[in-house]
């Protein structure tokens, strides 16, 4: 008896310290350089809803970057058909499927074969009747080059997305993809949740269009559109009355350079009219390509188009070597800021669709803390002092199980790196309720034994061996339900199963194991004749 | 000090049939507020939408705050008063779907802040889309499904420490609902299917006690269903928690009157199985009515002190817990005891 005692007494302290080394990171503030070195220096991770944050689900629009991509082989077939002379009826994208083609002339049929299998290996040349004695194709785009440009997307646009918030500023945000395109996105403790928001989702595609100056724009909005060309609008909103005017331009469809050459973007302010401004530089290609516009486009409009809308149109004056050029417009310093992160981490490879938002606020974060706390505090305490009221000094050795059952579940959570959020604090309480039961059971045996007539120490056997099987029982089931819980959980449902398996866990060591060492110490080794239970 | 004196003797079988009706009653009550009401309130973790709390400084009532919000189109959505009646908090539901949800919480914002001006405070804001939803919904059908069962498996081979009858259920529970999603049939109808399934292979099986833990774990769902169906509290994701947890927590009621039972049974084996069962649930009723106490203790406290988003929450709990304590005695046992009544010659002969 004496000998397992030690061994006992010595496992359940180690425990117990063991415990409270995970959890001194969380109670105090600063940690000693030679703590940090080996021991463990992870605080308790708070959920969202008690920090405060935003909880973003994006659906990346996947078919749109599938869309991009034919247009741009639309345009490379044709280059290089031109490159090899061969003349084209039609030559246009269809749907997601792939591209149709219609050549001029039927000797061109083997050497646009050759011209398909040689440089679009991602395609199957389909053969299609031919159109009025014309030969037809159509390259289809095959199934895994379709998924692979899908998924390039999204991962394409976690990166941009990872770059921004980088720029942004935020503490730990958790950034990674899920299933069906989508991306979820926590960021703990931001202030302006709007802005942050809106910086994520911005496609952020920058274009430069040359306003078509010879066709007149009214003529175009009666529904004559001259062929290449579009019309986009300027959206101005007039600060003091909240008004919209939109101001349709027309211009060429072609764009003339894109924000893919843009190397940085920084703001500046106006000396003149003290508002900021954010000025590009371009890369050496973009330079050039900006230079040749400018050069051969003197006193037309150059257009700058950001997601399909129109910035600015202003007049080229002269020739713009240095790859350096302005957007203006009325922006606030933070409006400016956010388009500059937005342009050096890029456009996002397609539009996202925000599909689930959850957004708690650093003021309702805190309320939930106190109140949860302030619960799981008088809960407690009125389980505590009911415990002792009915079972004696045995009722205060199963409020020690219990404060202990406490400090486990939250070295616990720290242990595993998981986050405490409100449901867990709820499943903090319900342990508290439901680790007394393991107690109860054992001591309402105990007090069976002990009216049978049997001495202290064989009832305390006999109680704690009867107990046993009913109580391991009684928990599994409860704990199968925490563990479906959790596999199928979101955040703060998963902190519910997480405190509440913890808890139950604890809870069994507790009871059995720990309380059951101090049963023997008082009435077997010293050998206290009447238990009090 | 003792609450349950030794040696007490209520007789919790005789009043089965008082029992019986009650349950009756409780259950025909929830499936009659279930249709008035057209079904279960689904939150927007469900049926999508979006929810906004907002706190405002000035004093003023759902009707004004819809008010505020014509001036953006929003006049129909659902407003209510949220948490302590002093907290001045409330909470905005608009439950469109057909409308662009990115962006409303804006105009709900920018609409209270234009007639309360600046002491409006947006404390939360849950935006679900359509797809989103529906992923949610059928993740919670899933996990009750599974939570069910594993539950199931775990009956049948604990109780009747029959584990080979327990890998049969498992087995044909599979194969039955495979073929079953093969047709291509919903979550929700597989899992009644597997229920139905369920409560097949128990009476087929001969596997009481597991029938009784199961009647009594679909007796308790529905009741606390029909309690939020009645206060008309919102069934959100959380709350499915709450019944997976009350799932738990009503088997583990019900396992520790059932392994009373059965120590007693193979004790007194010459006495009439009712009066074994009665003095059975005696036995544990101290500790029965202990545990439910502090329990119900603490969850009381965090109904009372947990603040207006843990509420709901701490209500199922609250309703799982009473009605889970209550099951276990004038539930599961009766179906015993009716068991035993229509089949106990056929499992003596097995030499149960």
């Amino acid at each position: 008896m004496l000998k397992s005692l030690r061994w006992r007494s010595i496992v359940a302290l180690a425990a117990i310290l063991g415990a409270v080394i995970y959890l001194i990171p969380s109670l105090s503030g600063e940690l000693p350089a030679w703590w940090s070195s080996f021991l463990p220096k992870d605080a308790i991770r708070l959920g969202l809803d008690l920090q405060g944050g935003i909880h973003l689900v994006l659906e990346v629009e996947a078919s749109k970057a599938v869309e991009s991509h034919l247009e741009r082989v639309v345009e490379e077939l044709k280059r290089d058909l031109r490159e090899d002379k061969i003349r084209y009826l039609d030559l246009k994208r269809e749907g997601l499927r792939g591209v149709n083609i219609v050549l001029m002339r039927s000797e061109d049929r083997d050497l646009f074969m050759d011209i398909a299998a040689a440089g679009y290996p991602d395609f199957e040349v389909e053969s299609v009747p031919d159109r009025d004695g014309k030969p037809a194709f159509q390259l289809v785009l095959d199934a895994k080059a379709r998924d692979r440009i899908k998924k390039m997307a999204v991962d394409q646009a976690l990166e941009t997305i990872r770059n921004r918030i980088d720029q942004f500023g935020v503490s730990e945000p958790d950034i990674r993809p899920q299933e069906n395109n989508r991306l979820l996105i926590q960021l703990p403790g931001v202030k302006d949740p709007k802005r942050a928001i809106a910086l994520i989702g911005k496609t952020a595609q920058l274009e430069f269009k040359l306003v078509d100056e010879e066709n007149s724009v009214e003529e175009a909005l009666e529904g004559k559109i001259p062929p290449g060309d579009e019309i986009l609008y300027q959206v101005t909103m007039d600060p003091k009355t909240g008004r919209q005017t939109k101001i349709p331009y027309l211009l060429k469809k072609r764009t003339a350079l894109t924000g893919e050459y843009i190397t940085d973007a920084r703001v500046q302010i106006d000396s003149q009219y003290n508002e900021p401004y954010v000025s590009l530089s371009f890369d050496a290609r973009g330079a050039r390509i900006f230079e040749q516009i400018t050069e051969q486009n003197i006193k037309k409009r150059l257009a700058i188009v950001l997601d399909n809308k129109v910035n600015s149109a202003p007049v080229i004056q002269d020739k713009i070597s240095g790859g350096k050029a302005q957007i203006t417009g009325r922006f606030t310093m933070d409006e400016a800021r956010d388009l500059a992160i937005v342009l050096r981490a890029g456009a996002l490879p397609a539009p996202v669709k925000i599909i689930e938002e959850r957004t708690v606020g650093p003021s309702l974060g805190r309320d939930s803390i106190e109140k949860g706390f302030k619960s799981v505090l008088i809960g407690g305490a009125i389980v505590i002092l009911f415990m002792g009221i009915y079972y004696g000094l045995s009722g205060l050795i199963a409020d020690l199980a219990l404060i202990l059952n406490m400090v486990f579940i939250m070295a616990g959570l720290a242990f595993f790196s998981a986050t405490l959020t409100l449901p867990g604090i709820a499943g903090i309480i319900l342990t508290i309720g439901m680790s007394v039961d393991a107690n109860v059971l054992i001591f309402e045996r105990i007090r069976e034994e002990l009216r049978l007539g049997k001495t202290s120490r064989a009832a305390i056997e006999g109680g704690y061996a009867k107990a046993l099987v009913t109580i391991l029982d009684a928990q599994v089931t409860t704990l199968i339900a925490a563990l479906v819980l959790f596999q199928f959980g979101t955040g703060p449902v998963r902190g519910f199963a997480v405190t509440l398996s913890i808890g139950i866990v604890a809870s069994l060591f507790t009871a059995i194991f720990v309380t059951r060492i101090i049963f023997d110490y008082l009435y077997v080794q010293r050998n206290m004749k009447k238990i009090s239970i | 000090m003792q609450f349950i004196k030794p040696g007490t003797n209520i007789d919790f079988t005789g009043k089965r049939n008082t029992a019986f009706v009650f349950s009756g009653l409780m259950i025909l009550a929830t499936i009659f507020i279930l249709i008035w009401r057209g079904g279960p309130n689904y939150g927007v973790d469900f049926s999508g939408g979006v929810v906004v709390q907002v706190k405002i400084d000035q004093k003023t009532s759902p009707a004004d705050i819809k008010e505020a919000l014509r001036a953006v189109q929003l006049e129909d959505s659902i407003v209510q008063g949220f948490g302590d009646t002093d907290a001045s908090e409330y909470l905005v539901r608009i439950r469109k779907i057909d409308v662009e949800l990115t962006g409303l919480s804006d105009r709900v914002e920018e609409a209270l802040k234009a007639e309360f001006g600046k002491g409006v405070d947006i404390r939360r804001v849950e935006m679900v889309g359509p797809k989103v939803g529906d992923d949610l919904r059928q993740k919670a059908l899933f996990a009750i499904f599974y939570a069910l069962l594993f539950i199931a498996i775990y009956i049948s081979g604990r109780f009747e420490l029959k584990w080979l009858m327990s890998i049969i259920m498992a087995i044909s529970l599979a194969f039955v609902v495979y073929v079953a999603s093969r047709f291509g049939i919903s979550v929700t109808w597989l899992i009644l299917v597997a229920l139905i399934v369920t409560l097949g292979l128990c009476l087929f099986l001969n596997l009481k006690y597991a029938l009784g833990a199961i009647i009594a774990l679909i007796h308790d769902v529905t009741i606390t269903v029909g309690a939020f169906a009645l206060t008309d509290r919102e069934i959100s994701l959380s709350i499915i928690a709450a019944f997976l947890t009350i799932v738990g927590y009503s088997l583990n009621d019900t396992i520790i009157v059932f392994d009373r039972i059965r120590e007693n049974v193979r004790r007194f084996r010459r006495r009439p199985f009712e009066q074994t069962m009665n003095v059975s649930i005696n036995e544990t009723l101290s500790r029965t009515i202990l545990t439910s106490s502090t329990t119900l203790i603490v969850v009381l406290a965090l109904f009372i002190l947990g603040g207006g988003v843990i509420h709901d929450f701490a209500f199922a709990l609250l309703v799982g817990i009473l009605v889970g304590t209550y099951s276990s005695i004038f539930v599961a046992s009766p179906v015993l005891l009716i068991w035993e009544g229509k089949f106990g010659k056929r499992s003596k002969k097995r030499g149960d």
